[in-house]
C-alpha cells in the first residue's frame, strides 16, 4: 500500500503572508532549527552510550506500588531509537511489569502519548537524541493514571463524541455511484483538522480544560471545526453544530494559549481553528440582530 | 454474561465496515477490540483503494488484474465479487464524508498503481488509511453501535462435535484489559472476526505492535483451516530500526535504490531492465537482499534509497509525509541524505478460510479482512486492493451474520476427510497439547446450549489465566517471541530454502516446548499488559508453524513465494491452496483446487513476467 498524493499537501500556500498559520509555521521551523542544532550537541554526549530513563510507576492493586514513584532503567543508545524503543527494551529487558500503550510506532495510532520531559508528546515520535537526559517519562496530565504510563481516556472520547462528530449531510445523490463533489478549495480548508489521531496530547496541555471538565478542548472542537467548515452539510446541521460549538463550555472558553497547537504531533492549528469558529459564531449572531 | 445479536471482533477496517453492515440489517451489534478503533493498523495504510469508477475501466478489468497479480492463487468467484462491489462501497465513504483527494470538478481523485491496466486508486493525501478508518469509525458512533473497547478476545466459544463442519459458534470470550474482568460474550446470530495482520511473526515488520494474528490462531484451534499461510508480502522499502514503511510513492517520483558501491543496482546487475525501481514489489526485495547477502549492503544490512535529486520542493509537495517518518523513526534528513531501506514483512496474503460471504465452515463463525482468506490475493497482493477488499467482505460477513439472504457459496470451506495429508519429516504441533495452562485448544462443552457453551469457554479460560498468573517464575514470554521472530526473519523469509525452512520448524517446535513453561510477572488484574503479550505470543507460534510448513510444501516459485531449489511456477501441481488444519494438536497440511471459473470468463493462467 503506498505512494504520495501528488498534488496538495503543501502548507506552504498561504493567501497571506501574515496569515497566523504563517507566523505558526516560521516558528516551527525557528523550533526545528535550535531541535537540530541541540540535536547535534546532544549527538556527541549520547552516541554509544547509554540513556538514563526516570519512569512514572503506579499500580492501584499491587502492594508496594499504590505510591506512585519513579523507576530508572539504564538503556544502551542507539542511533535513532526513540522514546518508546527505550520504554520497550526496559520493559522486555528490565521489568516486564512495565505498562504503557502502543501500537503502531509511526505516528498515526496515537496511543503512545506522554509527557516527556515536561511536554506532551508521541513516544514513538520523539528521539531520544532530542532530549536532555535523564529522560524523565510520565503519563498525561490532568488524566487520571490506570497504571503506569496508562491514562484513563474515556472523557477524552466522551468529549469527542459529543460534537456530533459524524458527516450529516441533508441529502446524498440518489445515483449511489455518484459522488457529492468538493472542491479543491474547500478541501484544503479542512485538510489539517482530518489529521487528528485522537492522541489526547492538546486536551493535556490545555490549562482550560484542566479547569473545566466540561470544556470541549481542542481536539473536539477541530472535529467539530472539520465538518462546519465542510461546505456540503446542510443548514440545519451547521446550525445544530454552532450551537454546540459556542454552548457555555465551547470555544469561548479557550483563552489562546496555544499550548494544544505547541504539542499536536500532526501539526494541526488547533488554536486558530478555535478562533476561526468563535469569528463564525460573532458572524451568526448577528445576522440574527 | 454480555450479548448481542452479531459480535464483531476488531475495531479496525474490516470490524467497523461488519458493524455497520450487521446494524443496517437490522441487528443489535457489538464491536469488541483489544484497542480503542481509531488505535487500529488500518490507520497506517498510505496508497490507496482500488475500484472501477470512471468510463473506460470496468470490474472485468479490475477482475482480471486481481487474478493474474495473484499469479492464479486467487479464486474467481472472490476476485469477480470483489471487483463487482468495491465501486459502490467507495462511493458510499464518499457519501460518508471521507475526505478523498479531489480533481477540478470536485470529483474523487484516481492514480495509477502497479499491476492495475487502469488509473483505478482513490486515495485521500498519503494518509488514505488514517481517513477511512475515522470515517468509518465516524459512522459507527453516528448509528451508536456499541464497542468494548480494550477488550482481549481470546477465545471463540464453539461446540465440540468431532467434525468441524458440524460446529457452532455461539460466541467468544473476552478479558477487559483495565480491570481484568473476563467474560462471556454470546452473539445469538454470529461472530465476526477481524483482527487484522499478523506480522509480529516477523522481528522486521511494516505492521503494528497489535497485530498478532490472534483471529487467525484462535479460529484454527476451533478448527478451522488456515488458508496459504506461507503466502507473505514483503515490502522492499522499509526503515531499517523499526520497519516503519516508505512509500512505493518515493520511487514513483524517481526515488533511486544504491547499494554501498554507489550503484544503481536495480540497473546495473540486471535485476528488472526495464523497470528499475518500479519492478513489482518481490523483484526489488530479492535486488536488495542479494546485493546485501553479496557483501554490498551498507552496514551489511540495508540499501539505499535516494530522493535529493528530486529537489526540495518537490519533495515537500507530494512527499512531506516521508520526510517525518525518515526524521522521526530514523534520525535522517531526506533532503540532505539518501535512506536506509530494507524489505521487510508487510501482508499476509492468507489467513482463515472464509467462502465470498465470510462465512467459514463453524455456523455462525466469520472472518474478514487481512485475517481472513477468500482468496482475493493469492501468492501477491496488488496495491489498493487491501482496502477495497476490507470494505466489501467485511459489509458482506456483516450483512450475512446479521441474517441477510445470501446465495449458496461457491467457495467451498471446512477440513476435507478426502484430501490426501501431506509429511513433512520434521517434528509440528503441540507439545502437551492438553495441558490447559498454555494451550488455547478446542473446549470441551457440556452440552449444546448456547449459554452453557459460552460459560464453559469463559470458565475455561478463567482458569488457563489462574494458571498463567499463579505461577511464580519460568520463561519470559518475550525472549520466546523474539527467538520465534528472529528464526523467522532469518529462515522463512524473502528467500526460501528447504534446510532454513526445516530449521524454522525445529526452532518453532522448541520454543512451543519452552512455551509450556511461559510465566507472567505482572500479577496485578489491572491493564496486564505482559499477560496480554503472553495470551499473543502463543497466537504468533500457531501461525509462524503454519507459515513455514506452507512454505516447506509448496515446492515452487508462485508470486510472493519464492524457493532456491524450485525457481518454475509449477501450474500442473499446483494451482491449489495449501490448507492446514488443527487435528487435536497435530496440525494437518492438505489442499484445495484453485477456482478458475469465473462469471465472464474462465481465468487461464499465464505467465507473470517482471
Amino acid at each position: 500500500m503506498s505512494t504520495q498524493t501528488p498534488d496538495t499537501d503543501s502548507e506552504t500556500e498561504q493567501p497571506s503572508s501574515t496569515s497566523p498559520q504563517e507566523r505558526r509555521m516560521a516558528e516551527k521551523q525557528a523550533r526545528k532549527e535550535q531541535r537540530e542544532a541541540d540535536e547535534a550537541a546532544a549527538d556527541n554526549e549520547i552516541q554509544g552510550e547509554t540513556v538514563e530513563l526516570k519512569v512514572f510507576r503506579y499500580d492501584p492493586e499491587i502492594e508496594g506500588k499504590e505510591e506512585p514513584r519513579f523507576d530508572s532503567f539504564t538503556v544502551p543508545f542507539e542511533k535513532g531509537m526513540t522514546v518508546l524503543d527505550a520504554l520497550i527494551f526496559a520493559r522486555d529487558e528490565y521489568d516486564s511489569s512495565l505498562t504503557f500503550r502502543h501500537s503502531c510506532r509511526q505516528a498515526v495510532c496515537g496511543s503512545d502519548a506522554f509527557f516527556v520531559n515536561g511536554s506532551q508528546r508521541l513516544g514513538c515520535q520523539t528521539q531520544i537524541a532530542d532530549l536532555d537526559g535523564p529522560v524523565r517519562v510520565e503519563p498525561l496530565p490532568h488524566q487520571d493514571v490506570v497504571k503506569d504510563l496508562v491514562v484513563e481516556m474515556d472523557h477524552f472520547y466522551d468529549q469527542m463524541e459529543s460534537v456530533d462528530p459524524f458527516f450529516d449531510p441533508d441529502e446524498t445523490p440518489e445515483d449511489e455511484l455518484e459522488e457529492q463533489r468538493q472542491d479543491r478549495e474547500n478541501r484544503e480548508q479542512v485538510k489539517l483538522s482530518t489529521r487528528c489521531i485522537w492522541c489526547g496530547a492538546c486536551m493535556s496541555s490545555c490549562n482550560i480544560a484542566a479547569g473545566d471538565n466540561k470544556y470541549l478542548g481542542p481536539a473536539a472542537i477541530n472535529k467539530a471545526y472539520r465538518f462546519y467548515m465542510d461546505e456540503r452539510e446542510g443548514e440545519n446541521k451547521r446550525q445544530e453544530r454552532l450551537e454546540i460549538i459556542e454552548a457555555e463550555h465551547g470555544v469561548w472558553r479557550c483563552q489562546t494559549q496555544f499550548s494544544c497547537t505547541n504539542v499536536c504531533p500532526k501539526d494541526i492549528p488547533l488554536t486558530e481553528h478555535i478562533q476561526e469558529l468563535k469569528r463564525e459564531a460573532v458572524k451568526q449572531n448577528l445576522k440574527f440582530w | 454474561m454480555y450479548e448481542h445479536d452479531v459480535i464483531v471482533v476488531g475495531g479496525g477496517g474490516a470490524g467497523l465496515r461488519a458493524a455497520i453492515a450487521a446494524h443496517e440489517e437490522g441487528a443489535d451489534v457489538a464491536i469488541v477490540t483489544k484497542l480503542h478503533p481509531v488505535r487500529s493498523h488500518t490507520g497506517a495504510a498510505e496508497g490507496g483503494i482500488n475500484a472501477a469508477l470512471q468510463e473506460g475501466d470496468s470490474w472485468e478489468d479490475h477482475a482480471y488484474d486481481t487474478m493474474k497479480g495473484s499469479d492464479y492463487l486467487g479464486d474467481a468467484p472472490a476476485v469477480d465479487t470483489f471487483a463487482q462491489d468495491a465501486p459502490e462501497e467507495v462511493i458510499q465513504l464518499e457519501h460518508w464524508g471521507m475526505p478523498f483527494s479531489r480533481e477540478e470538478d470536485g470529483t474523487v481523485s484516481q492514480r495509477p498503481f502497479g499491476g492495475l491496466s487502469f488509473p483505478r486508486t482513490t486515495y485521500a493525501g498519503a494518509e488514505t488509511g488514517h481517513h477511512m478508518l475515522h470515517t468509518l469509525y465516524e459512522q459507527v458512533v453516528k448509528r451508536g453501535i456499541e464497542v468494548y473497547d480494550e477488550w482481549y478476545v481470546s477465545q471463540v466459544a464453539v461446540t465440540d462435535e468431532d467434525d468441524p463442519n458440524e460446529r457452532d459458534c455461539h460466541g467468544v470470550v473476552a478479558w477487559d484489559v483495565q480491570s481484568g474482568e473476563i467474560a462471556g460474550f454470546r452473539a445469538r446470530d454470529g461472530v465476526i472476526l477481524a483482527t487484522g495482520g499478523l506480522g509480529q511473526a516477523y522481528d522486521h515488520t511494516t505492521n503494528a505492535v497489535a497485530n498478532t494474528g490472534d483471529g487467525v490462531a484462535i479460529a484454527y484451534r476451533a478448527g478451522v483451516p488456515m488458508e496459504d499461510m506461507e503466502m507473505i508480502q514483503f515490502h522492499p522499502t522499509t526503515l531499517p530500526s523499526t520497519g516503519v514503511l516508505i512509500s512505493e510513492g518515493v520511487r514513483g517520483e524517481g526515488g533511486i535504490l544504491y547499494n554501498s558501491e554507489g550503484e544503481r543496482f536495480m540497473f546495473e546487475y540486471g535485476y528488472a531492465t526495464n523497470d528499475g525501481e518500479l519492478a513489482s514489489r518481490d523483484v526489488v526485495a530479492r535486488a536488495e537482499l542479494t546485493e546485501v547477502q553479496e557483501g554490498r549492503g551498507v552496514e551489511d544490512e540495508y540499501v539505499y534509497l535516494d530522493m535529493r535529486h528530486l529537489g526540495e520542493e518537490r519533495i515537500t509537495d507530494r512527499l512531506e509525509n516521508i520526510l517525518h517518518l525518515a526524521r522521526d523513526f530514523e534520525g535522517v534528513d531526506g533532503l540532505e541524505e539518501p535512506m536506509p531501506v530494507k524489505p521487510g514483512q508487510h501482508y499476509a496474503m492468507g489467513g482463515i478460510e472464509v467462502d465470498e460471504h465470510g462465512e467459514t465452515c463453524i455456523d455462525g463463525l466469520y472472518a474478514a479482512g487481512e485475517c481472513a482468506c477468500v482468496s482475493l490475493h493469492g501468492g501477491n497482493r496488488l496495491g489498493g486492493n487491501a482496502l477495497p477488499e476490507l470494505l466489501v467482505f467485511g459489509a458482506r460477513a456483516g450483512s450475512h451474520a446479521a441474517g441477510a439472504d445470501m446465495p449458496e457459496p461457491k467457495i467451498q470451506t471446512g477440513p476435507d476427510p478426502d484430501a490426501e495429508r501431506e509429511e513433512l519429516g520434521v517434528p509440528v504441533g503441540e507439545p502437551g497439547a492438553t495441558e490447559a495452562a498454555a494451550d488455547g485448544g478446542a473446549v470441551e462443552n457440556p452440552d449444546s446450549d448456547p449459554e452453557a457453551v459460552v460459560e464453559a469457554t469463559a470458565e475455561e479460560e478463567r482458569e488457563r489465566i489462574e494458571t498463567l498468573l499463579e505461577r511464580e517464575d519460568g520463561v519470559n514470554h518475550a525472549d520466546v517471541r523474539a527467538d520465534l521472530q528472529e528464526s523467522m526473519t532469518e529462515n522463512v523469509n524473502v528467500f526460501r530454502e528447504e534446510g532454513s525452512l526445516k530449521q524454522a520448524l525445529r526452532d518453532i517446535q522448541d520454543a512451543r516446548e519452552r512455551y509450556q513453561d511461559v510465566y507472567v510477572a505482572d500479577k496485578s488484574r489491572t491493564f496486564n499488559t505482559d499477560l496480554q503479550h503472553t495470551i499473543e505470543t502463543r497466537n504468533l507460534l500457531d501461525v509462524a508453524e503454519a507459515i513455514t510448513m506452507g512454505a516447506l510444501a509448496r515446492d515452487e516459485f508462485r508470486g510472493a513465494h519464492w524457493r532456491k531449489e524450485h525457481q518454475e511456477r509449477k501450474d500442473d501441481e499446483y494451482l491449489k491452496h495449501t490448507l492446514v488444519s488443527w487435528n487435536d494438536g497435530e496440525p494437518e497440511l492438505w489442499y484445495r483446487p484453485v477456482i478458475l471459473e469465473g462469471d465472464e470468463q474462465t481465468y487461464e493462467p499465464k505467465i507473470r513476467s517482471y
